[in-house]
């Protein structure tokens, strides 16, 4: 479960404060698809960072599973985004020197498992997202739609209770777009929490709830759209 | 259908074997795969290393030649010509000028204290076989008694023991200074340089034709790393007679010993015996070849200094640059989970690998520039020096890391969501 309790970031712009998130309250449970929705600049990004223990908050606090993460040490918070988060980025984020297979190893090795774990793990999480048969490829030699699949095994590698997605539609076309929708409605139903933030409000029909952020505020807070 | 996915299992299975992930992994992967972007990084370091390198084993030689030269020589007095100057010295008797074989009669016959051996000698370049060589007249038994290196040469000459070691029975050093020109060379016998003995294929016994004399190679001498290996001697007297020169020498080397000659009281006294020659000491001549070692060794920590400043401050660059190039890559790692201290550690090793390569590359291209330049720019034969190789890389290890700890820092200090809000 994560539980955000009385969320504030603010940013100083040229001497102003700005505010990314004010005093933003919600709990998703486990095993729900939650997509937030918000224009560009209305904090979105600082709110999935926020929860992924990557971005400190000015002002209250996030739980994870009851543990408050900002009480974490840096170390610890390392350890919860190996083992507790996986993260899916717009823009892939994949290491484009390394291989498919490699860049899902990548997070397999941080978590301490062995070269022989690393491989049939990442091997088998290619095979099910549909790239067995592209696990010498680079990102450089793949297409938009496979860098994303890419990503994605990784961000499950460590078979994460949560998923963290950033805007994981917004390179693709609608084929693809729909295509990776539904592999996380898949993944939601295999158990996994997934926080999603998008611009894109057609995205809301594939979640189990969702919420619309504007200047740093949640502003609606609903219940299953689709 | 059968074969196909055989041959995708074998794919599969090659793959895994191919694929192993470790931080020196992603870094090898990394540096393989933007190679052309290091290049001036590593060739930085290859130089610097690789300066130090060529300067510290031609000094090394430098310094080694000396010890040997004068190892070799013996002699710590020369008498020369008037127009003789110090770098003259392991060739002094070939400066053209002569002097009065009589001088050698002046110091046995005066009065001098500490004079334990005198050594005349008469040079001329000869033809033999097509073979340049130089020919050098000796007085047998005072060359041998300066020269510990020739005392392996067979059973011609006796080894001579301690200060005031002249093989002759004296009742005290003013009389033994006056018997020490002993003939043990017969007017037909030559002993010959090991180098020469190579060129012209000559062995104990062998005739050889010198200006139509024939001569017999009475012993072959051990190599010396000197200029001895390259030359033929002979008698004084039958090379004055050869060349019709009279009675006269090119240079008389001296073993002078006691307090005599450290209070310079032997030197003085020589000035006033021979106002016409130079006279100078071993001192002069080891402080000349200290002052060009040492400048050497200056030189060589100068380089290393513009190495560390000039290679730390590019090293220091290109980690900012590709530390800046691989934000993205940073988010991404820091994302899934990697701590700050595995960010650090994959430039610090990236940086020992630099470090590493330059070393070892540094290492070759300074001994092949040292083993190619050093004979022409210190007239030294020099050779590689492994030991040098374990210096290069330890210094280049450290120059690349230090170098790379502060972007290092700020690589691990990196805000994720700075970077990740970019994205």
């Amino acid at each position: 479960m994560i539980k955000v309790e009385n969320l504030s970031k603010k940013y100083k712009v040229k001497g102003k404060d700005i505010f990314a998130l004010r005093e933003v309250d919600f709990t998703i449970e486990d095993g729900e698809f939650v997509i937030i929705v918000g224009p560009s600049g209305s904090g979105k990004s600082t709110l999935l960072l926020t929860l992924g223990g990557l971005i400190h908050p000015t002002s209250g606090k996030v739980f994870l599973d009851g543990k408050s993460i900002y009480a974490l040490s840096v170390k610890e918070r390392a350890e919860m985004r190996k083992t507790s988060l996986g993260f899916i980025f717009q823009t892939f984020n994949l290491i484009p020197y390394l291989t498919s297979l490699e860049n899902v190893q990548v997070p397999l090795y941080l978590a301490g498992k062995s070269p022989v774990e690393q491989k049939n793990i990442a091997t088998q999480l290619l095979t099910k997202v549909g790239l067995g048969d592209r696990l010498e490829h680079k990102p450089s030699e793949s297409s938009v739609g496979q860098q994303q699949r890419v990503a994605l095994a990784r961000a499950l590698a460590n078979n994460p209770a949560v998923l963290l997605a950033d805007e994981p539609t917004g390179s693709l076309d609608p084929a693809l777009s729909e295509e990776l929708l539904s592999w996380l409605v898949t993944l939601q139903k295999e158990g996994h929490t997934i926080v999603m933030v998008t611009h894109n409000r057609d995205a809301v029909r594939y979640a189990t709830r969702s919420m619309t952020l504007i200047n740093g505020s949640v502003s609606e807070n609903g219940q299953i759209v689709s | 259908m059968r074969r196909p996915l055989l041959a995708a299992v074998a794919e599969v299975a090659a793959a895994r074997q191919r694929n192993k992930m470790r931080s020196i992994n992603i870094v090898i992967k990394e540096l393989y795969e933007r190679k052309s972007r290091l290049l001036t990084a590593l060739i930085i370091i290859i130089l610097g290393i690789g300066v130090i390198v060529g300067i510290r084993t031609m000094t090394h030689f430098s310094e080694k030649a000396v010890a040997r030269e004068l190892d070799s020589l013996g002699a710590n007095v020369l008498i020369l010509p008037k127009s003789a100057t110090i770098s003259d010295y392991y060739t002094a008797d070939l400066v053209g000028e002569e002097l009065p074989e009589a001088y050698v009669d002046v110091i046995t016959t005066s009065d001098l204290q500490g004079v334990d051996n005198l050594s005349p000698k008469l040079t001329f370049p000869v033809t033999i076989d097509e073979e340049d060589v130089y020919l050098t007249g000796i007085l047998p038994l005072n060359e041998f008694t300066s020269k510990p290196l020739w005392q392996t040469a067979g059973t011609i000459f006796s080894l001579p023991e301690g200060c005031g070691s002249v093989s002759v029975p004296v009742s005290d050093k003013a009389t033994s200074t006056r018997n020490r020109t002993i003939d043990s060379l017969a007017p037909n016998e030559v002993l010959v340089g090991s180098e020469v003995a190579s060129r012209l294929n000559l062995l104990v016994d062998s005739p050889l034709i010198i200006k139509g004399e024939e001569f017999t190679v009475t012993a072959i001498l051990p190599q010396t790393g000197t200029v001895d290996d390259g030359r033929i001697f002979a008698h004084l007297h039958t090379v004055q007679r050869l060349f019709e020169t009279g009675p006269v020498v090119n240079v008389i080397e001296m073993v002078g010993c006691c307090s005599e000659l450290s209070k310079g009281l032997l030197v003085d006294g020589l000035n006033k015996l021979l106002p016409d020659a130079k006279v100078v000491t071993i001192g002069q001549i080891v402080n000349t070849q200290q002052n060009t070692n040492n400048m050497m060794s200056k030189f060589s920590v100068i380089s290393l200094i513009i190495v560390v400043l000039i290679g730390g401050i590019s090293i220091a660059n290109y980690m900012f640059a590709n530390i800046h190039e691989r934000r993205k890559e940073i988010g991404a790692l820091l994302a899934i989970g990697a701590t700050p201290g595995k960010i650090c550690a994959i430039f610090l090793i990236k940086a020992a690998i630099l470090g590493l390569v330059g070393g070892i590359i540094g290492y070759f291209v300074g001994t092949i520039l040292a083993v190619t330049l050093g004979p022409r720019i210190a007239d030294v034969p020099v050779l590689p020096l492994p030991s040098l190789l374990g210096y290069s890389v330890l210094i280049s290890i450290l120059l690349t890391t230090l170098s790379s700890l502060i972007p290092a820092i700020r690589a691990a200090r990196m805000d994720p969501a700075d970077i990740l809000r970019e994205i």
